[in-house]
């Protein structure tokens, strides 16, 4: 048991959909791994490629940034603008011959505690597979 | 088919006669364009009222001190400019310009944009050194030649966009063999037009999409790719990323030249940057060991992400680099990448919006989990 990986993912969660469902999820008792290290932000839009990259890159194992549905933005159209940033970061990132398996964009409505257990669940089993960052033990970053 | 303004003198002399005539008709209050410093081949850009001053014009001179974008952002960044002034710049400098208009860094009002079918320029070090006066003579027949001009910088030898979107007059410079004796000078806008009316000198149509501007930009693509294949970016990997990087010195020269990297208050330059003591002992417990300074391909790969959308390969950024570190080459590469995704090309058109400022509500679902 005491050798088994244990992934760390930073997750961003916007304020008024995500992170209102992670608290759903934990006062409706659903149980998931305790991976995720919990950033709130108030709008996914607010996640700017370069802290994404940041946590990637000092060694999270995974980032996850979730929001509203699109449609459902409380300033009505940050996510759309949050699924553009991430589709760049992810080209910048996959151009340099980096993998971008490590890095999800989710949306999770306020009402989905379910679908936010779901979610981490699955990110973090993903992540198991793909092992530890290998970010984590370089120096020369 | 376009208007062209036809004068019987050498390309460098015809641009001149140009400024002149637009300065002494008094169309124009100003002249921004390259100009001789001292006789070592030093040129740096200026703003020139005075006829007298114009003498040391060298509007064509293949040397890019500072990206003009930039500067003339920096000129009209707290206003437009009041009277009309006409602006020499090359095909990327003017793109840098509409970025930074795009971006609300600078005012397109009251310019007249000069600029040519564009031969690229060569490193600065080779000024510095003083030897660029021996490799004019090179410049110029290569550039009639319709070949691909030796020793300019990479994404010069690799520029597909030579030709200049949006300037009111573009003068004919490649695949042109009479350039030492005969001008041909396109008016593309009605604004072109109005300006140089009144001026000596032959009008005809031509088209500036000839045969050879064609020949060149497969001559620059095949570059292009060779140039890509050489540094291999996309198998860099965390080893190639870490390997290319490394030799970085952090002088963050490279964001001072960049024409779009325009935030004076820089978040990598700023102290918040800067870890915290608890946050290296955490790094150097889990790593043993840390590169000072730290972050280097953070910085790098920030810098793509936030200016890569926009670059317009200029090529500053790796003429300014100590370390010799392909940076030009990895921005024109990820750069392509990412305008292609979002069909933006940037500085074509300043109506054209920056894709990280707009959306639409039904696309890239395919990065959605």
């Amino acid at each position: 048991m005491k050798d088994e990986f244990a992934p760390k993912i930073v997750g961003f969660l916007c304020n008024w959909c995500t992170y209102a469902a992670a608290d759903l999820a934990g006062t409706s008792k659903l149980k998931m791994p305790p991976s995720l290290a919990v950033i709130r932000v108030m709008c996914s839009s607010r996640v700017d490629p370069v802290l994404v990259l940041r946590a990637f890159l000092r060694g999270a194992d995974g980032v996850l940034v979730a929001g509203c549905h699109p449609g459902d933005c409380h300033y009505e159209k940050g996510n759309y603008y949050a699924r553009r940033r991430f589709a760049l970061l992810k080209s910048v990132i996959e151009t340099l011959g980096l993998d971008s398996e490590r890095l999800q964009l989710s949306w999770i409505g306020a009402s989905e505690g379910p679908r936010f257990q779901q979610v981490v669940t699955e990110f973090t089993d993903k992540i198991k597979k793909l092992g530890q960052n290998p970010m984590q033990k370089k120096t020369s970053l | 088919m376009s208007k062209v303004l036809k004068i019987n003198k050498s390309a460098e002399e015809s641009v001149q006669e140009l400024l002149k005539f637009l300065l002494k008709s008094g169309k124009v209050k100003g002249v921004f364009t390259l100009r001789k410093i001292n006789d070592n081949g030093a040129v740096a850009y200026s703003l020139v009222t005075s006829l007298d001053m114009l003498k040391d014009a060298v509007p064509l001179f293949p040397l890019m001190p500072a990206n003009g974008g930039k500067l003339l952002s920096r000129l009209t960044l707290r206003g437009s400019v009041a009277e009309p002034v006409v602006a020499v710049v090359r095909p990327c400098e003017l793109r840098a310009f509409i970025e930074l208009v795009k971006r609300k860094q600078g005012s397109l009002e009251n310019f007249l944009f000069i600029s040519s079918t564009c031969s690229g320029v060569y490193p600065l070090e080779i000024s510095v050194n003083g030897n660029i006066d021996k490799k004019l003579s090179q410049y110029w027949d290569a550039t009639k030649r319709n070949e691909i001009v030796p020793d300019t910088r990479p994404t010069c030898k690799s520029c597909e966009h030579f030709l200049p979107y949006t300037a009111d007059i573009t003068i004919a410079l490649i695949g042109k063999k009479d350039i030492g004796n005969k001008c041909e000078i396109f008016l593309n806008t009605e604004k072109g037009q109005k300006f140089v009316d009144g001026i000596d000198g032959e009008f005809v149509e031509g088209k500036l999409e000839s045969e050879e501007v064609v020949s060149m930009r497969n001559k620059r693509k095949d570059e292009k790719k060779k140039l890509f294949d050489e540094i291999g970016i996309e198998k860099f990997g965390l080893k190639g990323l870490i390997e290319t990087f490394g030799k970085c010195i952090g002088c963050h020269g490279c964001s001072k030249v960049c024409p779009i990297c325009y935030c004076n208050l820089c978040y990598s330059d700023s102290q918040t940057y800067e870890h915290k003591p608890f946050v290296y002992e955490i790094e150097l417990k889990r790593r043993g060991g840390l590169r000072v300074p730290p972050d280097t391909v953070s910085y790098q790969i920030g810098r793509l992400t936030h200016v890569g959308i926009s670059c317009v390969g200029c090529g500053l950024c790796a003429d300014v680099c100590p370390a010799n570190i392909p940076i030009s080459t990895i921005f024109l590469k990820v750069g392509d990448s990412v305008q292609k995704m979002f069909d933006y090309l940037p500085g074509r058109d300043v109506e054209e919006q920056i894709p990280v400022t707009t959306f639409k509500t039904e696309e890239f679902v395919e990065v959605e989990d």
